[in-house]
């Protein structure tokens, strides 16, 4: 299994937050590395769910426990409170239904662990100024090729969760793998928020 | 030429069972036979064996050939061999024919030594914990206390499925492909209607047909057409014959003309020179009854908390026989139960009949997880 240090920044980060022996659920898993970091380092038992099929080939090879599925359909193969934590990393932005996987999450889980990219990172804003859509290394795709439908800023994104009841339980905005502490909105490119019901 | 990736040549087995079975429905087969053929070597402690139950129509006969003039090979010979998922240079794997079959194992068409006569009509009904319990006393006659994996297909992923149930100890892994928890009733009817299509057939005589010197074949031929067009999706019978006519031209008759009709009476003819009728009766009865959640109050997760494997479970989007939905409510019950499952549903234009077809991603899964097995138990 992977050590520690082969493990990208933002998922090395979920991964601190991630109590050991927890039951974790990982949506849209992709090559399940989180997982099998997870299990390798923290002892967690868990469950990835992932559309593509050459992906959970990759989970299978890795030994993980993972269910081919389409999150947009919510997730009701899995019983209410069943996990500790539910990640949802870079994917919420290719989502239809927003509002219904960030309930989801926490009708399965305790808790919910959302990554992704920020809107707001000031090279976003600069590039909009210019009369451009953004392409950036967490937005990575020309406006026509993209799969992300809704973008959103870090406070954006805090306002849905308390519309929705939800409470921030950590935060973290990161550039180029570095904590940002001052101005997170306008010097992150990506942002990490843990949250569970207030 | 002899293929690297082909078990070569294969000779079946016969093992013979003095000690009686009483089965699901009360009746008692004093003695019986089983055809089986192994494929690799079962390691010191026996830990490497996979079991394949087969399907409606399947047999023991999984992969190689009995003679190299063979024009087939065994029907699992694209998944089964050395270097293919099912690796035969790192596990013993057996592939068996089931009780009631009738390709050697003791069925309807097998002579009753109380009677010297073929059982026919008196060859009791078998249910899938029935196949089991024979597959276990075959497994103990062969030393193997636990499986590596125990794998089917349709009807033989129920019986994946039962293993894991009634021997919870003896499966370390479970790979249940194109199944169903329990067939719906479209899925009965059309195993209605294969029936009546058999029982109903003149020469079908109650059962007795054999000691008539006849078969029904006419009932078979049907019940294998219609078969056929549920294993196939709309779509794979739309691109392979389209309405492709035989002829190229409209004959304004009854003849075969579309080439679907011819392909559907040539599968039937060539299933009804071969199959015996009793059987197929009998293995349709087997996927009615069969219903793993019954003696657990209908509570299939109930019955599946009993299990101690490991589950993989697979289904193809075409398949509307044994729908990915039905694939699903296994992996659903499975998840309620607490136990571990891995779960791929394959795109696939196949239909039911794509389990049996060579398929990257398919074929992908089923390596992946096999070759997990493998290290597992360090074959």
């Amino acid at each position: 299994m992977s050590g520690v240090t082969s493990l990208r920044p933002d998922l090395k980060l979920i991964a601190d937050w991630i109590a050991p022996r927890s039951d974790v659920l990982d949506l849209g898993c992709g090559d399940g590395t989180l997982l099998a970091w997870l299990a390798a380092n923290k002892q967690i038992t868990g469950f990835g769910v992932e559309r593509d099929v050459e992906q959970v080939v990759r989970c299978v090879e890795k030994g993980l426990n993972v269910i081919q599925s389409d999150m947009e359909y919510g997730l009701s193969q899995f019983e209410d409170g069943r996990f500790d934590e539910v990640v949802l990393s870079l994917t919420i932005q290719a989502m239809h239904n927003i509002e219904g996987i960030l309930q989801e999450m926490l009708r399965v889980g305790r808790s919910g662990i959302v990554t992704f990219p920020n809107f707001g990172f000031w090279e976003n804003r600069w590039q909009i100024l210019t009369g451009r859509m953004p392409v950036s290394e967490t937005i990575p795709y020309e406006w026509y090729n993209t799969p992300n439908i809704h973008f959103c800023t870090v406070n954006d994104f805090d306002k849905l969760l308390a519309k929705l009841g939800m409470r921030i339980d950590e935060q973290i905005v990161l550039h180029q793998g570095e904590k940002v502490e001052f101005l997170p909105n306008l010097l992150g490119s990506l942002a990490l928020v843990r949250f569970s019901r207030t | 030429m002899t293929d690297p990736r082909s078990v070569g040549i294969v000779t079946a087995q016969k093992a013979v069972f003095d000690q009686p079975i009483t089965l699901s429905s009360g009746a008692t087969l004093p003695r019986y036979e089983l055809m089986y053929e192994t494929y690799g070597t079962l390691n010191a402690d026996a830990s490497n064996a996979i079991l394949i139950c087969h399907a409606l129509s399947g047999h023991h006969h999984v992969a190689g050939k009995y003679a190299e003039t063979d024009k087939a090979a065994g029907w699992w010979d694209n998944m089964v061999g050395p270097g293919k998922p099912i690796d035969t240079d790192r596990f013993f794997v057996i592939g068996l024919n089931n009780l009631g079959g009738c390709h050697g194992s003791t069925g309807p068409s097998s002579i009753n030594p109380e009677t010297g006569k073929p059982y026919g009509s008196t060859f009791p009904l078998v249910l899938v914990r029935d196949w089991v319990e024979t597959q276990a006393r075959l497994a103990d006659r062969l030393g193997i206390k636990q499986f590596a994996a125990v794998i089917g297909g349709s009807l033989g992923g129920m019986q994946a499925m039962r293993w894991a149930i009634s021997h919870p100890e003896r499966v370390r892994h479970c790979l249940v492909i194109a199944s169903a928890p329990k067939l719906t009733a479209q899925n009965i009817a059309f195993n209605d209607v294969a029936r009546q299509a058999i029982l109903t057939d003149p020469e079908f005589h109650g059962g007795d047909y054999y000691e008539h010197g006849v078969v029904p074949k006419r009932g078979l031929r049907l019940a294998r057409m219609l078969g056929h067009i549920t294993y196939l999706s709309d779509d794979g019978m739309g691109e392979k014959f389209g309405r492709e006519l035989k002829s190229g031209e409209y004959k304004y008759g009854f003849d075969v003309e579309f080439q679907i009709e011819s392909y559907l009476r040539y599968q039937g003819d060539k299933f009804s020179g071969m199959f015996d009728a009793n059987t197929y009766l009998l293995m349709t009865k087997a996927l009615d009854y069969f219903d793993p959640g019954r003696h657990f109050g209908g509570d299939l997760v109930a019955a599946l908390k009993t299990t101690l494997a490991k589950f993989l479970v697979v289904s193809f989007t075409s398949d509307w026989r044994f729908s990915p939905e039905r694939s699903r409510e296994i992996v659903k019950a499975l998840l309620d139960a607490r136990r571990p499952v891995s779960y791929a549903e394959i795109e696939s234009r196949h239909g039911h009949d794509a389990f049996l077809m060579d398929d990257e991603p398919y074929f992908g899964v089923m390596r992946a997880y096999l070759n997990n097995i493998a290290k597992e138990i360090a074959a």
